[in-house]
């Protein structure tokens, strides 16, 4: 008996001690990561990352890869925010419990976790090998192509995020207005959008945190350009695709350039996804 | 006195009401619709992108290791095998990881200590994937290649330098082939799957934390007070309870590392030929689509087009069963 009690408690320790070594393990990986993230990205960083571009290659900086990432991210969210909205309000109140809804349901949190490459190349095939046989091969791989894919990717998380902010809002809300006679669309638009405002803005955050590192799909939709340029008709390079060839590319000065982006962008995505997080706390602390 | 009648004025107002009601539920539905087409669309497009290389090779595409742009033959065996090894060896790691996490954060951590570490793990999967790469490129690789492949090959496999087999490799089958190598570098099938590992853990333990706590209070406290140990409880009463749930957090965590592009194309060694060693370099399907889609042209395009097809498809299937599986334990509890 004693030995049965002995060896169930040596059991529980043990698993005990694993589980706290198992998180330490976790945390340690984080902090590895983050740690060579900040030491090489600060070592790398210098002013002409912001004043020159890619074209001049090692002597150069990363310019219009940032203003290239801050179009397409702005074209992937300014596509994804309408339509999702409005797809997850279709969720919340006109579907909720409808066979379509939950089955569109179910398949957005599928594409919620899809290969984002094989959304590139989606894109590509529906839009840059169009434009490209359209305009005899004058615009081809584009920025706005770019934006497209990010949507795609972006799309999920807003619709997702929608749908849950929507469902929170208290049913007397939607009673009340319904009594005076406030049409649907009316309702919906002017006094659940807004009461689920801070939450929506929340999804559209996290999906802009979400898109800002997805290199992937843009290899193939606005493939890089070594020069400056503000029109996403034109081919367009991002950060993360500036990271990805710098960090392939043999030279150690490239590396310690890449390094900086990468710093850049994971600094950026962090304080998005604590702006967010933030946002939803100080919602919560209201209600 | 106004012309109109007052009792149209209500009645034209309903109808106004009624058709913007309706115009506005046809705009929510369409948007709604977008969803669908985006994972039919990109079914079909890369199907139709890859159908002649469908056509051309049929089934012997799904099983030949061919991929020789110079005589025009290929086949998605290495890419597949390179894809699923890695996942498969990401599971192995992360899946006991991420219990362990879970179960630290529900039942072992003081509770002030909880929420801080929960949201530092979580911000392991909002590290963006090009970030593991090029951790894992230049930072892991090289301490991969100079203080565990040695160790690895030395006890399991062969003696790098003179080829000896380890005791290891001759007394237990298949174990000193997979982890034979004579190449020196860090980049490996087996980095890859460590990479792969801490990138989806996050994933995993947090879906598992989650339903963890989902658990009734009084069915863990009426077995603390028939005298059950803290794993035990774990074990026997919150893994049953939560069990279709936790497999579709692996599920999930296994499509994400399915579909990873960037941590593994860094890591992986992107070389097309089929070893059985799990420390020789490999590819997996998105690798080679990012290495190889902007330059190719043709049967060689048409062929990354297919092989995005198997993954869409195979990836689609996985988090179709994690999703399934996740729902059992949600409608379970009358949500």
């Amino acid at each position: 008996m004693d030995l049965l009690y002995f060896r169930r408690r040596l059991t529980n320790a043990l698993a005990l001690v694993l589980s706290t070594l198992a998180t330490l393990v976790g945390l340690a990986f984080l902090a590895w990561i983050l740690w060579e993230t900040l030491r090489q990205g600060l070592a790398a960083l210098d002013l002409k990352l912001f004043t020159k571009i890619t074209a001049y290659g090692d002597q150069g900086g990363l310019a219009n890869a940032m203003v290239g990432s801050l179009i397409i991210n702005f074209v992937g969210i300014a596509i994804a925010t309408p339509i999702g909205v409005l797809a997850g309000t279709w969720l919340a109140e006109y579907a909720n419990r409808t066979r379509l809804g939950e089955t569109i349901r179910f398949l957005n949190d599928i594409l919620l976790s899809a290969p984002s490459i094989v959304m590139g190349l989606f894109v590509y095939t529906i839009i840059v090998l169009p434009s490209t046989a359209l305009t005899h091969g004058n615009t081809t791989f584009s920025g706005f192509a770019g934006g497209v894919a990010l949507a795609l990717i972006a799309l999920p998380v807003i619709v997702r995020t929608t749908d849950e902010m929507l469902r929170l809002v208290p049913p007397t809300l939607r009673e009340a207005a319904l009594s005076l006679g406030v049409p649907q669309w009316k309702l919906t638009s002017q006094i659940l959008l807004r009461a689920a405002r801070s939450g929506i803005v929340t999804g559209v955050l996290l999906a802009l945190a979400r898109i800002s590192g997805e290199t992937a799909p843009l290899l193939f939709t606005a493939f890089g350009n070594n020069f400056m340029t503000f029109n996403p008709l034109d081919k367009m390079s991002s950060l993360p695709q500036v990271i990805y060839q710098y960090a392939n590319d043999p030279g150690e000065t490239m590396h310690a350039l890449a390094w900086a982006g990468a710093f850049v962008v994971t600094l950026f995505v962090l304080l998005l996804s604590l702006a967010s997080r933030l946002l939803f706390a100080r919602k919560v602390s209201h209600d | 006195m106004s012309t109109i009648p007052a009792t149209d004025i209500p009645e034209q107002r309903a109808r106004h009401d009624a058709r913007h009601d309706r115009l506005f539920a046809g705009l929510l539905k369409a948007c709604a619709l977008i969803v669908l087409a985006a994972l039919l669309g990109a079914a079909f497009a890369t199907l139709w992108g890859g159908r002649e290389a469908f056509g051309t090779f049929g089934w012997h595409f799904l099983v030949s290791s061919a991929w020789d742009p110079s005589s025009q033959e290929y086949g998605a065996l290495v890419p597949v095998y390179g894809t699923l090894a890695t996942s498969f060896i990401a599971l192995l790691i992360a899946v006991p990881v991420s219990f362990g996490i879970a179960l630290y954060l529900s039942e072992v951590a003081p509770r002030w200590l909880r929420t801080p570490v929960a949201s530092a793990i979580e911000l392991l999967a909002g590290i963006p994937s090009i970030i593991y790469g090029m951790w894992g490129l230049f930072v892991f690789a090289p301490f991969f290649a100079e203080h565990i492949k040695p160790w690895l090959t030395n006890y399991l496999g062969n003696n790098p330098d003179d080829g000896t087999p380890s005791w290891v490799a001759t007394h237990v089958p298949f174990v000193g082939k997979l982890f034979a190598s004579d190449y020196p570098f860090g980049a490996s099938i087996l980095t890859a799957g460590i990479v792969l590992a801490i990138m989806i853990i996050p994933f995993i333990s947090s879906v598992m934390r989650e339903v963890f706590q989902t658990v009734p209070t009084r069915l863990k406290e009426s077995a603390y007070a028939l005298g059950s140990s803290t794993w035990e409880v774990s074990w026997d009463i919150v893994l049953p309870y939560t069990r279709s749930a936790v497999i579709g957090g692996i599920f999930l965590g296994l499509g994400r590392a399915l579909g990873e592009t960037m941590a593994v194309t860094f890591v992986l060694g992107n070389a097309m030929d089929l070893s059985a060693s799990l420390l020789d370099p490999g590819s997996s399907i998105a690798s080679t689509i990012a290495n190889q889609f902007s330059e190719a042209v043709g049967l060689q395009k048409s062929a990354l087009m297919a092989l995005a097809f198997l993954l869409f498809v195979v990836t689609f299937i996985v988090l179709l069963i994690a999703r399934l599986m996740l729902r059992r334990l949600a409608s379970r509890e009358g949500r």
